[in-house]
């Protein structure tokens, strides 16, 4: 592209002429805008995201549509079957004013779900937030600061050699009168069933951060930004902290799926939350020893629950593709 | 290898004290009272006097002591008298007769030792997870093997999806669902598990397999989860190397280049996986003893748990931390023996 050399009278022009860069072909892409064409060949992770999008939408603004108060006792129409029923059972006890059944109580089953997915999903989110908040904040201190990498990945690996379910199991059931007492009894529950998973499941977001920032804090930037004068917090906010952003995405997607199992498993061990506050779990459980003669009782939770944590996984699995420089653009 | 093995072996004592002594706290911490069942009736000085034949009376302190004496150095000797009496493997030796009468860690639910009632219920456990784990292994291998082998095939594509639905279906869910279709609609198993049942012949047998089926297919689901992907990514990972294009170019058949030359190097990680696996399958079975009514370990945590009968419940999960630790060390001392491109030396 240089321009022939013709008669300039200096040859330095010249010089300087090719040393100039170039105009790019293309304006600049920025890293994220990579990452969303990357993600978005990814079907299975565009079915999740659009799938997990759907169920937030639909227990956030679900109770302003089907304004039926999932706590509602109708004992004259209890046990109706859902609407769907009449395509193969005639005589089925099937209404339009309760689009998939009533429970024993006569509670509508389709207020009941949106209720129980608001429940799940506020402890997944609140727990996984937590838990990223732990792991990254031990995993960024073990890293930076070489004095308490010892020790706190001593205690990384004695947290991993808990038994988690026991533990879960234990404290959620000693600890349930207490907070119950202090903060009501579904608040107290949240507080102590968030608190109780976030503790016991930050240790890998931990380890993956260390090791990342381990790499990253001997990169050039950061020395550059340590010789003009940076303090220790400025560097770790600005240019460590952004660029450990993936891998923390990555576990906050897993880390929302076992949330929701998490709190699920719980409910239906019967030491999550009370029986009048539903979630999906705790319909699933209440479910099971009539799901003889009510089986979507047990399926329509159960699949809820499934659905979302599959569409989760599929998500984290995208993303990690996505926002794995080695593996995009192929 | 040596030196390092003994080395994780020492170290794994106060890894395991520390965590006795973080449960036995957690459950100090606990409200409740192991009098609350006792009628009111009782006069309180005699709750205080039963309280302490429970060994409640004293400081934290010295009841984590006691237990710790209990359970590292009573109950041992406990299970050597055992041994030397009348198991069939050692019984040929003169009884040792090491225990004479001192305090066991007694359950205050049934006032018998901690000690005999887990093993009266690890047999339980054992069968139905033994069982899952290996049919588990058996079909996760071939389908991360193949599925490595034909990537982005329709066969993978399935594959990943199984795998995908394995991770996210919980045990909970697929449990219940399979007694609705198989033991409901079909009636082709029982939906609780039989432990009183005992194998004698041919007929009895097929009753035992039929009960364990459903149990064993629900952890058998998640286990081939986990270890396909695995199993599927590290054969990836040599399918690539250079060694198999030598092992191809020097006229080696397909088969003995995959099933030899990379699987032999892809297990390596994958053994470890399975060792690591061990304990979580344990803990993860709660869920599945819980839903098919085996009377196992996980069982006998949870209704300790509702009962507050703390010896009972800090014994159970010290049970499965010593299972964690031991595994984790196994599966490092494994690795090292494996690999001989790890030196822990």
């Amino acid at each position: 592209m240089t321009e022939p050399v013709v008669a300039s009278p200096a040859t330095d022009e010249v010089a300087i002429e090719a040393l100039r860069d170039r105009e790019p072909s293309r304006p600049p892409r920025s890293q994220w805008r990579d990452v969303w064409d990357q993600l978005r060949k990814h079907k299975g992770a565009m079915f999740g995201a659009g799938f997990l999008l759907f169920i937030t939408l639909a227990v956030l603004i679900g109770p302003f549509i089907w304004t039926a108060d999932p706590q509602q006792i109708d004992i004259r129409n209890k046990d109706m079957r859902p609407i769907y029923t009449a395509l193969w059972d005639s005589g089925a006890k099937v209404s339009w004013a309760k689009p998939l059944g009533s429970d024993q109580l006569g509670r509508d089953q389709l207020a009941q779900m949106i209720a129980g997915g608001r429940a799940s999903m506020a402890v997944g989110w609140a727990a996984m937030i937590l838990s990223l908040v732990i792991g990254t904040a031990i995993g960024v201190i073990a890293g930076y600061f070489k004095r308490l990498d010892g020790p706190l990945m001593r205690m990384t690996d004695l947290f991993l050699s808990l038994p988690i379910l026991p533990l879960l199991l234990v404290a959620v059931t000693l600890f349930r009168q207490p907070l119950r007492a202090g903060f009501g009894p579904e608040g107290g529950m949240f507080i102590l069933i968030v608190t109780v998973i976030a503790v016991t499941s930050w240790m890998p977001t931990a380890r993956i951060v260390r090791g990342d920032i381990l790499a990253i804090k001997e990169r050039e930037f950061v020395l550059a930004a340590r010789s003009i004068g940076t303090t220790s917090r400025r560097i770790i906010s600005r240019h460590l902290l952004p660029n450990v952003l993936s891998p923390i995405m990555v576990s906050a997607a897993l880390g929302l799926a076992t949330a929701i199992i998490t709190e699920s498993a719980l409910s239906f061990l019967g030491v999550g939350f009370p029986s009048d506050f539903p979630t999906w779990g705790k319909m699933l459980a209440d479910a099971v020893t009539r799901m003889e003669q009510f089986p979507e009782r047990v399926l329509l939770p159960g699949i809820a629950i499934s659905l979302t944590v599959l569409s989760v996984n599929y998500l984290g699995d995208g993303l990690r593709d996505a926002l794995d420089p080695r593996i995009r653009g192929r | 290898m040596l030196t390092y093995a003994t080395r994780r072996l020492i170290l794994s004592i106060p890894t395991l004290l520390f965590i006795s002594f973080v449960i036995f706290m957690l459950l100090q911490l606990a409200p409740g009272d192991p009098m609350a069942q006792v009628p009111l009736t009782v006069p309180p000085e005699v709750k205080q006097k039963m309280r302490e034949a429970l060994g409640l009376g004293q400081p934290p302190l010295v009841q984590y002591w006691k237990w710790l004496v209990q359970i590292l150095w009573i109950e041992p000797q406990v299970l050597i008298d055992w041994l030397t009496r009348e198991s069939w493997l050692l019984g040929w030796l003169p009884d040792t007769n090491l225990y004479d009468g001192q305090l066991r860690v007694i359950s205050w639910q049934t006032r018998s030792p901690v000690m005999d009632i887990i093993i009266q219920r690890i047999p339980q456990t054992l069968t139905v997870v033994g069982i899952a784990y290996i049919v588990g292994i058996l079909i996760a291998l071939p389908i991360g093997i193949y599925s490595a082998y034909r990537q982005y095939s329709v066969f993978d594509q399935a594959g990943t999806f199984v795998t995908m639905i394995g991770f996210s279906v919980p045990p909970f869910f697929t449990g219940p669902l399979l007694i609705v279709i198989f033991s409901v609609q079909l009636g082709w198993f029982p939906s609780i598990y039989d432990t009183t049942h005992v194998v004698t012949d041919w007929a009895s047998f097929k009753v035992q397999l039929q009960q364990m089926i459903m149990p064993v297919m629900v952890l058998a689901l998640q286990i081939t989860a986990q270890l396909s992907r695995y199993m599927r990514a590290s054969m990836l990972d040599n399918l690539n190397q250079d060694y198999v294009r030598t092992a191809r170019a020097k006229g080696l058949s397909e088969i003995v280049t995959v099933m030899v030359h990379v699987l032999r190097n892809s297990m390596i990680p994958v053994v470890t996986v399975i060792a690591l696996g061990v304990p979580a399958i344990f803990g993860g079975a709660i869920i599945t003893e819980q839903v098919f009514k085996v009377n196992g370990i996980g069982q006998l945590l949870i209704t300790a748990l509702f009962a507050n009968d703390l010896p009972m419940v800090m014994t159970v999960t010290f049970f499965f931390a010593v299972l964690i630790v031991l595994f984790n060390l196994i599966a490092d001392i494994l690795y090292g023996v494996l690999d001989p491109r790890i030196r822990y030396d």
